[in-house]
């Protein structure tokens, strides 16, 4: 992939970049010290001691949700495919309302640090706790790969640093970093962190938008117009045929690709609820109602985001033109980056550089600290040691899953840097909607769901979901798979949500109703209450 | 932290007795009649969109009004919906759910205390 980039076009001033960015390492992790406590009790480790507003959460879950991969990746796929972008965009919105309506306070109200919690409360504990911290682990692990392999791609364009073992360094450099603000902070530490890139990347994208507008008289049609024209004029033909007002661009073509985006669509409107990062950051929130404010504050910011980068995107078309983002280090992600420079010169771009960088170090250390919990609350205290650690163990053993999870991530990181982001983003999204938003919707709302019908669902979504990737044009049998060189596909679909999400939801219904109904009423009758009610879980009724 | 200071747990009768209450079912039913329907409605509507979007390119192609087409103005609309439901959602669970929900928590919190 060297080669690509010896023509490429360099953005600005790398120096500016790194020094903005180290300004940013600077601050967060001055406010990550202050907010660290060094015998911090689980609730303060995992959950920040529930302190936190609905306000505050909902910019942290935005500061989650935004990962660089949306950022330029959706900017950049606007700018170059139009319309195409857009409505990947419009998947990550409405998927909110499943988590609004459907999951965000119950969720809550019933458990304390983790999904897991939830699903194993009226279950058997330890089969239904391995399997979500199954699929926890496996979803971060994809989410954390996808956030890492980025990092190489990004400093390419934005630092110069071009070689493989400069981008390895790096990586590694972010994963350090993640590691520390894990370790020191917490969970009140990482919730500061994505608070601060929140507010900078949709300031920043707030800013960039009202640019773009007052270039074209504030007239949004004539941004694209000025877009379709621009593709047009393209010295590439087929990029030139592009109609990017209409979709179809991206995901038009054969019916194959066509059914290939429905599934993508499936994935990303269920998955989102299933995140296990995010599902963890309702716990960050004193009562149900500040869970409900959060993800209101959440789908604001979110949406108010995606309608930015609609902005950015076909502006960076009429503005840059399709052939100079095509032709710059990193492709269509170069987009965002190219715009910004040509607006605000180098500042401008050193801020949006830095503000992409500060991205994929805050979500990867929400990603760590959700897997480390989910570690050592599930897996090491429930599933290995039967409940008889105390507290402040659990905590030991996460700081320890932390550091561990950081030095795997920077591993495979960089085995995977030049991978493609987006589709291991979607792959995090495909097994986040199989495995665990059927479990967590019947658990909630089906009061015969049982414990056999979890572990069909749960593990039946994720080795369908993960057998399909595997034998997928997206891994072998395709120019741009995985390992180019085999062939060994067999299932059509880069996207499997199609084919495994149903099929968890069915294993859910079968595994339920072929066990026997002998679940503790109960449990089942407290569970009910508490995640109706937040009794046990909210502060006292004032009598 | 809290955790010391929160009143005792309802003892397993009491939380059956609450779950099998009138008022608890009241609110059940409430909170579910809200959810599944308006669930079911913009899950449709987003599979609306997303069928036109690759089935019916030609459709959402046909230019409305300057450079907007048919398919930005629907594609805007899925941003609207989705603003909307959740003011109405807000709306209705401040005003039907937290006050029962706060009733029947009270009342039980009352009972777990009372028993101790």
């Amino acid at each position: 992939m060297s080669t690509g980039y010896l023509a490429a076009e360099t953005v600005g001033n790398p120096m500016a970049n790194i020094a903005i960015f180290g300004l940013f390492v600077v601050v967060t992790l001055v406010v990550v010290i202050r907010a660290s406590n060094k015998n911090a009790t689980a609730a303060e480790f995992f959950t920040g001691g529930r302190a936190f507003s609905g306000p505050q959460n909902g910019i942290a879950i935005a500061g989650d949700y935004l990962s660089a991969a949306s950022f330029l990746g959706i900017a950049g796929a606007i700018a170059v495919y139009g319309y195409d972008g857009f409505l990947y965009s419009i998947g990550f919105l409405v998927a909110w309302l499943v988590a609004l309506l459907l999951v965000a306070e119950l969720l809550r109200n019933t458990g304390k640090f983790t999904m897991a919690d939830v699903l194993s409360f009226r279950l058997k504990q330890k089969p239904v706790r391995l399997a979500a911290a199954t699929s926890t682990l496996t979803v971060s692990l994809f989410y954390l790969l996808a956030q890492m392999a980025g990092a190489g791609g990004l400093v390419a364009l934005l630092m110069d640093v071009r070689s493989r073992t400069g981008q390895s360094i790096v990586i590694a450099v972010v994963g350090v970093l993640m590691i520390v603000y894990v370790l020191v902070g917490g969970m009140k530490g990482t919730t500061w962190v994505q608070i601060i890139k929140a507010v900078l990347l949709i300031a920043g994208a707030a800013v960039m938008t009202a640019m773009v507008l007052a270039r074209f008289g504030l007239n949004l049609s004539d941004i694209l117009g000025s877009a379709q024209s621009a593709i047009a004029a393209s010295t590439d033909p087929v990029v030139a045929g592009r109609d990017v007002l209409a979709p179809g661009a991206q995901y038009g073509g054969s019916l194959t690709s066509k059914i290939n985006f429905l599934s993508l669509a499936i994935a990303l409107v269920l998955g989102t609820a299933g995140l296990p990062h995010v599902l963890m950051r309702f716990y960050t929130v004193p009562t149900a109602k500040e869970a409900r404010r959060s993800v209101v504050w959440a789908i604001a910011l979110i949406g108010a985001f995606y309608l930015f980068t609609l902005v950015l995107g076909y502006g960076a078309a009429a503005i840059v033109g399709p052939d100079r983002i095509l032709a710059a280090a990193g492709g269509q992600n170069a987009a965002a980056p190219l715009l910004a420079f040509e607006l605000g010169g180098v500042i401008l771009l050193g801020v949006i550089a830095a503000v992409a960088f500060a991205t994929i170090l805050a979500v990867v250390a929400g990603l760590t600290i959700t897997a480390a919990a989910s570690f050592a609350h599930d897996v090491y205290a429930s599933v290995l040691k039967s409940h008889t650690v105390s507290e402040a163990e659990q905590v030991r053993v996460s700081r320890i899953t932390a550091v561990v999870l950081g030095l795997l991530g920077i591993g495979l990181g960089i085995l995977a840097n030049g991978q493609n982001i987006a589709f291991l983003v979607a792959l995090a999204f495909a097994v986040a909607a199989a495995a665990n938003l059927p479990t967590i919707v019947y658990s909630l709302y089906w009061r015969r769901f049982n414990t056999r019908g979890a572990l069909w669902s749960m593990y039946g979504g994720l080795a369908a979901t993960i057998v399909l990737i595997v034998f997928s044009p997206a891994v072998s049998g395709s120019p741009t798979a995985m390992i180019p060189g085999a062939d060994f596909a067999w299932f059509p679909l880069a996207n499997p949500g199609i084919v495994s999400i149903p099929l968890a939801f069915v294993l859910g219904i079968v595994g339920t109703l072929t066990a026997p109904d002998d679940e503790d009423p109960v449990l089942a009758a407290e569970m009910e209450v508490r995640s109706l009610t937040g009794i046990g879980a909210e502060p006292a009724v004032e009598h | 932290m809290s955790e010391e200071v929160r009143p005792p747990s309802p003892s397993g009768e009491q939380f059956l007795a609450a779950a099998a209450s009138p008022e608890f079912q009241d609110l059940k039913r409430r909170l579910r009649r809200f959810v599944f329907p308006m669930t079911v409605f913009f899950l449709i509507w987003y599979a609306v969109y997303v069928l036109l979007s690759t089935f019916a390119i030609d459709f959402m192609a046909t230019p409305v009004l300057g450079n907007y087409n048919l398919g930005m103005l629907i594609g805007l609309g899925q941003f609207i919906s989705t603003f909307v439901i959740t003011g109405l959602y807000v709306r209705f669970a401040n005003r039907e759910l937290d006050p029962r929900a706060a009733k029947i928590r009270g009342e039980l919190e009352r009972a777990a205390g009372a028993e101790r």
